[in-house]
């Protein structure tokens, strides 16, 4: 007997702004834009949004990011539901999940969940966006110790995650690359996406070192930008503008980073605690699945998601995505829309943006045929926080 | 004496941990032991993360260890680090089995490999003691 929430609420709004180095704007200003583009693509009124949960990415640490301040600027004076965030990348799922929550508990009618972030400043890299947030104070203590060592953010934890997946399992640099050559293969194809010209695994390879062994084209791109979604009762979704996105599964799982314990979650992440929730809710597994949209802050992310959630066996995520499968015309289309790589990097609304996408069948040239259920993921920290989402354009 | 000079951002001593400093200043290293449940451990917090009990106390370990991972740093985040570039940060899983991040020295990076046996050498970095790993040999 399925779940009794399975197919209970839909994403029916979708709101994607213009994404990359756009420096005349606040991570209000585009809050505010994808909030607004989400509503017109529900056909809602305005006045019909009862509900808003709010992310804001890194600038939420740095300075100038989304605060609860949106709603006044939404002009929403009559909400049931509101709420701030963070769990990471692991948020925008999670806002899904508690929004479906609040719609079945009879609080609320429609849930807008928007992401915004604007780190990037004219002149500055995108390393410096995110590179610095870790040392606006001097390091102390154990967990100082990292700072000490010259570690400075999530390009070197990712590095060390990956280097040891790849001393116990023999992951190689052509099989990260191959992540990167896949997606980008898919981005070409994406009106959204910031590099869409193609990507050799030569190109790659050329690429400089970031944190060995991750080169800059095994890392996310940083944008400014938002994303916004809407959910609904799966009820309402039927007579609404858009093809329902029914919300089939949800799951989460957070080891936290106790390192100095011991227990650094480098080759095995939350993402097997929300397998079984997420699958169970929804009544399938991998092998059910269309379409995967994974979290994709590193290459290396991806590999371990995808052996995580039993795609393929603890450490063979390496030769799985060596064969192309990921790409366009390949056995599992991963990361649609060149993902957090190639595409757009907010956060978990990147998986979950072309998971709408697909879902709803407007791929447009790079529409997969076959998009029953799409798998969703956010993942944050260095492999800490996750959450998910299985997504079904069927009702039930 | 040119005062701008960059400093590397070494880690300071807090309540907490100020006995592992003072340990490192002598060249020894010191994990945490729960009084109560006997979990060891490098402390970012007061309370045992496995009993949740307060109390603990400082034991010297053996210093020695493997190289549980390590990544290379190419890409200059700080200015005082620029001159060492590239640079190796491992994570060091000590005897024990407490692990804690360290640069490995007196080794090329290249050199280095996962498993491989170190042992701790304290060096300083002005006045603070910092731990850092070398091959045994």
């Amino acid at each position: 007997m399925a779940h009794r929430l399975r197919g209970a609420a839909a994403i029916t709004g979708l709101g994607i702004t213009p994404m990359g180095r756009i420096y005349d704007k606040s991570s209000t200003d585009f809050a505010v834009d994808a909030v607004r583009l989400a509503i017109a693509d529900s056909g809602l009124e305005k006045s019909e949004i009862d509900g808003l949960l709010i992310n804001a990415g890194i600038t939420g640490n740095t300075g100038g990011g989304v605060s609860l301040q949106l709603q006044n600027a939404l002009g929403m004076g009559n909400l049931r539901l509101l709420n701030h965030m963070n769990a990471a990348g692991s948020t925008a799922a999670q806002m899904v999940q508690y929004a479906t929550m609040a719609i079945d508990a009879g609080m609320v009618n429609h849930v807008v969940c928007v992401f915004a972030d604007a780190p990037l400043r004219e002149g500055a890299s995108a390393g410096a966006a995110y590179g610095g947030a870790g040392r606006r104070q001097g390091p102390t203590g154990i967990l100082g110790l990292s700072a000490g060592a010259g570690h400075f953010g999530a390009n070197t934890s990712y590095a060390l995650a990956a280097q040891r997946h790849m001393a116990l399992y023999g992951t190689t640099q052509d099989q990260l690359g191959a992540v990167a050559v896949a997606e980008r293969s898919w981005a070409t194809m994406n009106p959204h996406a910031t590099m869409r010209d193609p990507l050799s695994l030569e190109q790659y390879h050329a690429s400089r070192w970031i944190v060995e062994p991750l080169h800059l084209l095994d890392c996310c791109l940083v944008s400014n930008g938002a994303v916004a979604v809407i959910v609904s009762s799966g009820e309402r979704a039927r007579e609404m503008a858009q093809p329902p996105v029914y919300i089939w599964g949800m799951g989460q799982g957070h080891p936290g980073d106790s390192r100095s314990a011991g227990d650094f979650p480098e080759t095995e992440t939350g993402a097997r605690i929300a397998a079984e929730t997420v699958f169970g809710m929804a009544g399938v597994g991998p092998e059910d699945i269309d379409v995967c949209e994974l979290y994709d802050c590193y290459t290396y992310t991806v590999v371990v998601t995808l052996e995580d959630y039993g795609f393929c066996k603890k450490g063979e995520g390496g030769p799985f995505v060596e064969d192309g499968k990921l790409g366009p015309g390949g056995s599992l289309p991963t990361n649609t829309g060149g993902g957090q790589l190639s595409a757009y990097y907010m956060w978990g609304m990147t998986p979950l943006s072309e998971a709408v996408i697909q879902t709803r069948g407007q791929g447009g040239e790079r529409q997969v045929e076959k998009h029953d259920l799409v798998l969703a993921t956010g993942n944050g920290g260095a492999l800490n926080y996750h959450a998910s989402l299985v997504l079904s354009p069927h009702a039930n | 004496m040119a005062d701008d000079v960059p400093v590397k951002p070494v880690s300071q001593p807090d309540e907490l941990t100020e006995p592992f400093f003072a340990a490192g200043a002598e060249g020894r290293l010191v994990v945490a032991v729960c009084t109560v449940c006997g979990d060891m451990r490098l402390p970012t917090s007061a309370t045992c993360p496995t009993c949740l009990a307060e109390g603990l106390e400082w034991r010297e370990v053996s210093g020695k260890g493997t190289v549980h991972t390590f990544a290379i740093m190419h890409r200059r985040y700080h200015p005082a680090w620029e001159p060492d570039l590239p640079y190796n940060i491992a994570v060091v899983e000590l005897e024990e089995g407490p692990r804690l991040p360290a640069n490995i020295v007196g080794v090329e990076n290249d050199d280095i490999a996962v498993g491989m046996p170190v042992e701790v050498v304290w060096e300083r970095e002005g006045e603070a003691p910092v731990p850092r790993f070398r091959p045994v040999a």
